[in-house]
C-alpha cells in the first residue's frame, strides 16, 4: 500500500515550520516517514517514548523544536513525561502519534488506546488534531502556531493509510 | 561518603558554563544546594529521564558540555537510556551516577544496584570511558579528570544512603522559570516565549 502522503513533502513542510529535531520509536503507520527523516540523517530512534520525550524536552532547552514520533500504544507510555516534565515546564514538542485502532479495526492489543486516543489527549490538555490525510500537511503550522503560542506539546494523529 | 558530600567535592570542579541536568529526588536538592547555577535544570518529575534530558542537549548543542546528574533508582528506571547514550556517542556528555542503592527520597527501599553494578552496564553499553569511585579520596583525585573526559563518559559514585529525610529544601525555582533560564544561558533567544497565563489550546 503507498502512502496518499508523500513523506518528503510532510518532512519539507515540518522542516519549513521550523521543526529541528527528530527523535521517535517506530510505528508501521509512519514507516515512509522514517524513512524520509532517516534518509536526510534526521532522525534519532529511542527505546521508549518517554526517553525520546526527555531527548526532545532537552534539544527544546538547548533552542530547539522538537518532533517526537510514536503509535498511540506510546502515548500511554509518556503520560508521566508528558504531566511532569513539558506540560509542567512550559517545555513543547510536536507529537505525530499514530492511530492504531482507528475505529476499531485493528490487532487486539490496539483496540482499548484506539477507542480513548481523543480523549486521553483531551483529559491531558493536549490540543491535536486528526486530519484527513488531504489536511494532515496544512495542519503543521497549526502546530507549530500553537507550540509558538502556549509552550505546551500539541499532537498531530496520523490515521492509517497517510505514510505506509 | 554521602550525597551532600561527593557534590560538595564534584560541583567545585564543573566548569563554569556546563550543562547540568540533576535527576529528581534528592539528587536534584542537595545539588542545588551545593551549586545553582543557571546551566542548572533540576527534574522534580519525570524520574528517569535526566540521561534522555542531557543527551538531547548534547546532541543539539555539541559544542557545549553536558553533565547528568543520575541516582541508581533514575538510571535503572531507564536503563535503555544507556544503549541510546552509548550508541549516539556523543562526546559532550558526561554522566555521573549516584549509587546509594536504594530511593533515598521515598524511605530507602532498596534498588537492585548491589546486585547489578550499573558502571558495568554502561561499560557494556559502550561507553567510551567508565569509571567507579567509592571514597572521598578517590572522587576528589577523579572529579578534575572525569570532568574533562570524551564523552560519552560515565562516573558512578558510590555513596552511603544518608540519614532519612531531605538533605535539603525543595528546588526554589518555579519549573517554567527553570526552562527560561536554561534557555537563555544556552544562548536560545526568547522572542517566541509569551506570558505563561497565555491559553492558547484551541
Amino acid at each position: 500500500m503507498s502512502g496518499s502522503l508523500p513523506a518528503d513533502h510532510f518532512v519539507d513542510r515540518l522542516l519549513a515550520a521550523g521543526f529541528d529535531f527528530f527523535v521517535g520509536v517506530p510505528c508501521s503507520l509512519v514507516k515512509t516517514l522514517l524513512v524520509e527523516l532517516e534518509r536526510r540523517g534526521l532522525y534519532l530512534g529511542e527505546t521508549r517514548e518517554d526517553a525520546a520525550l526527555g531527548m526532545a524536552a532537552g534539544a527544546y532547552l538547548a533552542g530547539r523544536t522538537p518532533v517526537v514520533v510514536m503509535q498511540n500504544s506510546g502515548l500511554g507510555v509518556s503520560l508521566n513525561a508528558l504531566g511532569s516534565l513539558h506540560l509542567l515546564y512550559r517545555i513543547p514538542a510536536l507529537l505525530l502519534v499514530t492511530w492504531r485502532g482507528y475505529q476499531g479495526e485493528d490487532a487486539p492489543e490496539h483496540l482499548v488506546m484506539g477507542e480513548v486516543l481523543p480523549r486521553l489527549l483531551e483529559v491531558f490538555g493536549v490540543p491535536f488534531r486528526a486530519p484527513p490525510p488531504e489536511a494532515l500537511e496544512p495542519a503543521v503550522d497549526w502546530a507549530a502556531a500553537c507550540i509558538r503560542e502556549t509552550r505546551r506539546p500539541v499532537a498531530l494523529v496520523v490515521r492509517p493509510g497517510i505514510f505506509e | 561518603m554521602t550525597l551532600t558530600d561527593a557534590l560538595a567535592l564534584l560541583t567545585p570542579a564543573i566548569p563554569d558554563g556546563t550543562v547540568c541536568i540533576h535527576a529528581n529526588g534528592h539528587i536534584g536538592r542537595a545539588g542545588c544546594a551545593a551549586r545553582d547555577r543557571d546551566e542548572c535544570f533540576y527534574m522534580i518529575g519525570s524520574m528517569g529521564l535526566a540521561s534522555s534530558i542531557g543527551l538531547g542537549v548534547a546532541l543539539a548543542q555539541p559544542r557545549r558540555r553536558v553533565l547528568v546528574l543520575d541516582g541508581d533508582g533514575n538510571l535503572l528506571m531507564n536503563l535503555g537510556a544507556l544503549a541510546t547514550i552509548a550508541a549516539a556517542r556523543p562526546p559532550n556528555l558526561l554522566h555521573v551516577c549516584f549509587d546509594n542503592g536504594a530511593h533515598a527520597s521515598t524511605g530507602g527501599q532498596p534498588t537492585v544496584s548491589d546486585r547489578v553494578p550499573l558502571d558495568e552496564v554502561a561499560r557494556a553499553a559502550g561507553y567510551r570511558f567508565v569509571g567507579r569511585v567509592e571514597t572521598r579520596a578517590a572522587l576528589a583525585a577523579e572529579a578534575p579528570a572525569f570532568l574533562a573526559r570524551e564523552g560519552p563518559a560515565f562516573l558512578l559514585v558510590r555513596i552511603a544512603l544518608g540519614p532519612p529525610g531531605p538533605p535539603a529544601p525543595r528546588i526554589p525555582h518555579a519549573p517554567e522559570t527553570m526552562t527560561a533560564r536554561v534557555r537563555r544561558a544556552l544562548g536560545v533567544p526568547s522572542v517566541s516565549e509569551v506570558p505563561s497565563d497565555s491559553e492558547g489550546a484551541r
